[in-house]
């Protein structure tokens, strides 16, 4: 399944996409198969995430807080190798959810963007969410993730021109990455207005599913995201969520926020 | 150089420029496959509005002339010239003059820099002023151009250092800054950097990232190259008036490599001049305990830029090591690595051992105590005129004073008997 079906059949059951973040590897390798599994699984009342953002650890993840920063310095000093990373993506796609990888854009650039592309999408990756590669820097990578028919999902932000938001939805594929506030990634208690003014601008210049990121941590934070943008992406939370209680929380939070995601399901967004 | 020279031409047609020198990076900020903008776009729109302002203020007459103003009279610009015979003698015989940077306001050149930004940022209209540091030379710069143009102050500074060098963190605060430590990464400045960063993205609309390097994403690394340009173009009137004509080489530490791009700035379009840039070679290449990104790293991106760095089979940033903490930083601005391709500019490594060598000598053979980071630059010319010899004439950046040093110098040499003894000699 493309990105692409897996945002028009949630369109069509008129709710947005549950997207799910946790990092590759952490906390060690085995570990985080069975936590992206927990993600996917939900519990047996409601599945969880549709798609599964697989982040790769990072040694300085500058638009990440506190939280995922610990936990993918924990999976680095757990000896987690990039390589390991396809392995994770191939484990992810068995349980028939839809696997991207989030990643800076330095451990690409030293693999080499077209063999990182060629690994990915061999291992059943849809696509890649870049924060810190915006597409005036992307001309490799566009040609890359094209000729392995990758997507690529680029962020849009508050603080984003007209120009930009039209420039940047017109270089991605997918689905659009909303940044909620201006920020790096970390539960918040509320999820800013500003999020549903950025989805109405980026709406005007594009046809793509936009996802909002950003501080979503609640059943009602989805919900209320759910409301008007295609997908609601959870990071920090999930990350909070596995380091309490483990794969078994992690399936119980998935179905939580699958149960935010559909609470609204017949209104049209 | 074909790239080069189809650069030049658009860059030349470029009008209102107020001193084009032909060696601009292109709109998007690439100098040749380096630099450019490798950020989030949520920090985008404040690199448009910080590259726009940039380019109205320098091509303002008014802020010309306030810029020239503060570094003449609060900096204390031109910094002199000084020739170093006695020192001279031991690097081949060679004519030795040191540009006098340790003698501006705050003791090194980080203050052509901040005065520059923190101005700019007056003229934006934002209140409030971040920045990084590593030894904390850019942080009290920083902290006292801010107390200077009345503007909240933060600066982020690893924990690692803010232990390392406590009497820094005291002086900021004097300045009225605030002091984050940061405890997250290795603690010490590329840490620093990425929490600035962080804190930048939530508080774009107000605050400035002060940033200490001709580093990180366009414009950063032509606009700190611009502000330091002044040491160049001051260094080569004044060897011009000691000597008559233009030195073998130019000589600078590079860490980020503000201070070498500044004065390699006033002799790039002399062909016969070789700029030469001195890497923290710690404890030697082999050990993997360094910071020379240039002579032993490989291209990738960091904060913001691509240039060469420090890293590992994976490309997770490695941990730089230097005797140096202003040295001590995985990374370098890109036009270094565009000039180390083109070859205009060569890069070597200096060990701690030859700097420390270096920091002593010049103690003793001049009366001027450097920074260690200078250091390093008078340890390639020491090298450089043992090559060259007596008919050599050699200017090096003295980027900075070596008071914030005396500890680790104590520690080295043994010179207080606290510090203990590290198997140097007592003489």
């Amino acid at each position: 399944m493309s990105l692409h079906e897996v945002f028009r059949d949630c369109a069509a059951q008129r709710r947005a996409a549950l997207i799910g973040y946790l990092p590759a590897g952490f906390p060690t390798v085995p570990d985080s198969v069975e936590l992206f599994r927990a993600m996917v699984r939900g519990d047996g009342d409601t599945a969880g995430c549709d798609v599964v953002e697989i982040g790769l650890p990072y040694s300085d993840p500058v638009m990440d807080g506190p939280t995922i920063q610990t936990a993918s310095g924990e999976a680095l000093r757990n000896g987690f190798r990039v390589r390991q990373l396809f392995d994770i993506v191939s484990t992810v796609a068995e349980t028939g959810a839809a696997p991207v990888v989030m990643t800076y854009w330095n451990p690409v650039h030293h693999y080499g963007p077209d063999a990182f592309a060629r690994d990915l999408a061999a291992a059943g990756g849809l696509g890649v969410i870049t924060p810190d590669l915006v597409p005036d820097e992307a001309d490799e990578w566009l040609a890359a993730a094209r000729q392995h028919r990758l997507d690529r999902i680029f962020l849009v932000a508050p603080s984003s021109t007209e120009r930009r938001l039209a420039m940047t939805a017109g270089a991605g594929s997918g689905f659009l990455y909303a940044a909620s506030v201006m920020g790096v990634t970390g539960a918040r208690d509320s999820v800013s207005g500003s999020a549903r003014e950025l989805v109405r601008r980026t709406r005007a210049h594009t046809e793509l599913p936009v996802g909002v990121g950003l501080g979503v941590r609640t059943a009602e934070h989805a919900a209320e995201v759910a409301q008007f943008a295609d997908g609601v992406i959870v990071g920090s939370a999930f990350v909070e969520r596995a380091r309490q209680d483990g794969a078994a929380g992690v399936a119980e939070f998935a179905a939580d926020l699958g149960r935010g995601v559909r609470r609204n399901s017949t209104s049209i967004p | 150089m074909t790239a080069r020279d189809s650069d030049t031409a658009r860059r030349a047609a470029t009008p209102g420029e107020a001193t084009p020198d032909g060696h601009d990076p292109d709109p998007g900020g690439h100098f040749g496959s380096y630099g450019g903008r490798f950020m989030p776009e949520a920090l985008i729109a404040a690199q448009d509005e910080l590259a726009d302002e940039y380019e109205k203020a320098r091509n303002d007459p008014e802020f010309v002339a306030e810029l020239e103003r503060l570094l003449r009279d609060y900096a204390g610009r031109p910094s002199p010239l000084t020739e170093a015979e006695r020192f001279g003698a031991h690097a081949g015989g060679a004519r030795v003059f040191l540009k006098r940077e340790d003698l501006n306001h705050t003791g090194s050149h980080k203050i052509n820099n901040v005065l520059g930004q923190a101005l700019l940022v007056k003229r934006m209209g934002k209140r409030r002023v971040i920045a990084e540091t590593g030894a904390g030379q850019h942080g009290v710069a920083t902290a006292t151009a801010c107390a200077l143009l009345d503007l909240d102050c933060v600066v982020y500074m690893g924990a690692t250092d803010t232990e390392r060098q406590a009497l820094n963190v005291a002086r900021m605060r004097l300045l009225g800054a605030e002091v984050r430590p940061v405890d997250t990464g290795s603690a010490t400045l590329k840490d620093a950097i990425n929490e600035a960063l962080r804190d930048w993205v939530a508080n774009v609309a107000d605050t400035h990232y002060l940033l200490g390097t001709a580093a990180g994403a366009h414009p950063f690394p032509l606009m700190v190259r611009n502000l330091h340009r002044i040491i160049g173009e001051e260094s080569r009137e004044q060897v011009l008036r000691h000597t008559g004509g233009l030195p073998d080489a130019v000589v600078a530490c590079v860490g980020g490599g503000s201070n070498a791009i500044g004065i390699f700035h006033g002799f790039i379009d002399d062909p016969g001049v070789r700029l030469v840039g001195m890497e923290a070679g710690g404890h030697g290449l082999d050990s993997g305990e360094h910071g020379a990104a240039l002579t032993s790293g490989t291209p990738g991106t960091l904060h913001g830029a691509r240039s060469y760095l420090l890293q590992d089979e994976d490309g997770q940033i490695a941990e730089a090591y230097s005797i140096s903490a202003g040295l001590d930083y995985p990374g370098v601005g890109p036009e270094h690595a565009w000039l180390a391709d083109t070859g205009r500019a060569e890069y070597r490594a200096v060990t701690d051992d030859e700097a420390m060598h270096a920091f002593r000598l010049l103690s003793r053979t001049e009366g001027i105590i450097p920074a260690i980071e200078s250091a390093h630059a008078l340890a390639g010319a020491l090298r450089l005129g043992a090559e060259l010899g007596p008919e050599a004439v050699l200017v090096v950046n003295l980027s900075g004073r070596g008071d914030k040093d005396m500890d680790t110098a104590a520690q080295y040499f043994g010179l207080v008997p606290e510090a203990g003894i590290t198997g140097e000699d007592q003489r």
